[in-house]
């Protein structure tokens, strides 16, 4: 038995609870992989909406944030693309989706630079293309051009990890790594599902990715609940 | 060999010994299957490093995928990281060559792959940061789209990915690099001919003193 010395450790439905009708939702992961399943599920069945979500992609119609997606359960989404989830594009041509569009690298950077507490970060990606440069501010140092990016944050930040330890410390696995140790920083609360909950000190501190100070509460994950594309 | 097999064929003549490299989606991904024994690490937006051949049937790892979120296994050397260390990677221009797919590509090498007007709006996803600081970019794609018109044009007329970023064509039809002096047709992929490849591409073409044939 694992003690909750730090009182992170919640159920799937306490969590679920710190998620509302229209507040800002970031989740980890890319294509699917990496996102946190037993949340987005249990999100999904509590049926809130008017979300505005935060991630790398619209993943696909039925994995990861898809179903949100597909589902119209987000009334805007912040992502570089929506091209393996035909349902969000079809939501965005008749309108039921906004979809706010940012370069791959500068959107997980944004999403840095909220985590770290930075005003804005300086990037020379699409400085002169309309559709991207579109209001922003155009910086000059040095004679070069950068635009000026704001940082993003969120209400909520959902992560998956392998492990967690009480205090909230997380490692991940593999390439299902990806955007979570970002996220994980930019949520004005952060949720980690994890598939391991170890004690304290279990974890080596050399090894851990994101340190539990940006996690505020832990559940145990029952693994992925939808087919993979592959499968 | 299927023609998508061939253009990969030509492209992975293009990777050496030791470089590192990223591959777009679609007819680029064919591509590690023509590398004989050269030593390439393969880079992936989401976090990887050292991506290795695809995994048997059954012993996939749902955790280690490609950018496209298909399993993948890795070679030694291989490592894990975020996906904002994957963009400082490319960012700071570490990534020796990018192979990636094409809607058009301009007399001056500016490329145009992520979006229809009106029609397909998919978002461009880490394109632009790899076809703006890769050293080398490499774009594969058909000679003509789906109604037969040119791809290669003299000024794109889709929203553009980046700007004078293309260093090499290759299409079903030619190997076209792309010069400060225009563009230069250097090989013509059999059964077409140098006449064919030349009324199927709307913008000038100079020709190689020694035109290969690729049979």
């Amino acid at each position: 038995m694992i003690r909750n010395e730090y009182g992170k450790i919640i159920s799937i439905e306490q969590a679920v609870s710190y998620i509302t009708d229209g507040c800002s939702l970031m989740v980890g992961g890319f294509g699917g992989v990496g996102s946190p399943p037993a949340l987005l599920q249990a999100i999904f069945e509590k049926g809130v909406g008017q979300l505005t979500l935060i991630c790398n992609d619209t993943a696909f119609p039925h994995i990861g944030v898809g179903p949100l997606v597909s589902q119209g359960r987000v009334k805007k989404a912040i992502v570089s693309h929506i091209g393996s989830n035909p349902i969000a594009g079809q939501r965005l041509h008749d309108g039921t989706l906004e979809v706010e569009f940012c370069p791959q690298g500068v959107l997980v950077e944004r999403i840095r630079a909220g985590g770290a507490g930075l005003g804005g970060i300086l990037v020379d990606i699409g400085v002169d293309y309309e559709w991207l440069a579109n209001g922003k501010q155009v910086v000059e140092v040095n004679g070069k051009r950068f635009l000026l990016e704001l940082p993003l944050i969120a209400d909520i930040s959902l992560v998956y990890a392998k492990k967690a330890d009480p205090f909230g410390n997380l490692i991940y696995d593999k390439s299902a790594r990806n955007t979570n140790p970002l996220v994980a920083m930019a949520g004005t609360m952060t949720i980690a599902e994890v598939e391991e909950i170890v004690p304290l000190g279990e974890l080596d501190p050399e090894a851990i990715v994101t340190p539990g100070v940006f996690v505020n509460y832990i559940v145990q994950s029952s693994g992925v609940n939808w087919k993979w594309i592959w499968e | 060999m299927g023609v998508r097999e061939r253009i990969a064929k030509r492209a992975a003549q293009e990777l050496a010994d030791g470089m590192i490299v990223n591959l777009g989606i679609g007819i680029p991904s064919l591509i590690p299957n023509f590398l004989g024994n050269r030593r390439i690490l393969f880079q992936a937006e989401n976090g990887v490093l050292g991506i290795g051949k695809s995994p048997a049937k059954g012993e996939e790892d749902a955790n280690l995928c490609n950018a496209a979120g298909y399993p993948v296994t890795v070679v030694s050397g291989a490592s894990y990281f975020d996906s904002a260390t994957a963009f400082a990677m490319i960012r700071k221009g570490l990534i020796d060559v990018t192979v990636l797919g094409g809607l058009q590509v301009s007399e001056q090498g500016d490329l145009a792959n992520w979006m229809v007007p009106g029609k397909r709006v998919p978002g461009v996803g880490g394109g632009m940061e790899l076809a703006q600081k890769t050293k080398k970019v490499i774009v594969v794609m058909s000679h003509v789209n789906k109604d037969g018109e040119p791809k290669i044009v003299p000024t794109c007329s889709l929203p553009l990915t980046a700007r004078r970023c293309v260093d090499l064509i290759i299409t079903d039809r030619a190997v076209i690099e792309v010069t400060n002096e225009g563009l230069l047709l250097t090989e013509v992929m059999a059964p077409h001919d140098v006449a064919d490849v030349v009324f199927h591409t709307a913008a000038p073409l100079r020709m190689a003193g020694t035109l290969k044939r690729i049979e």
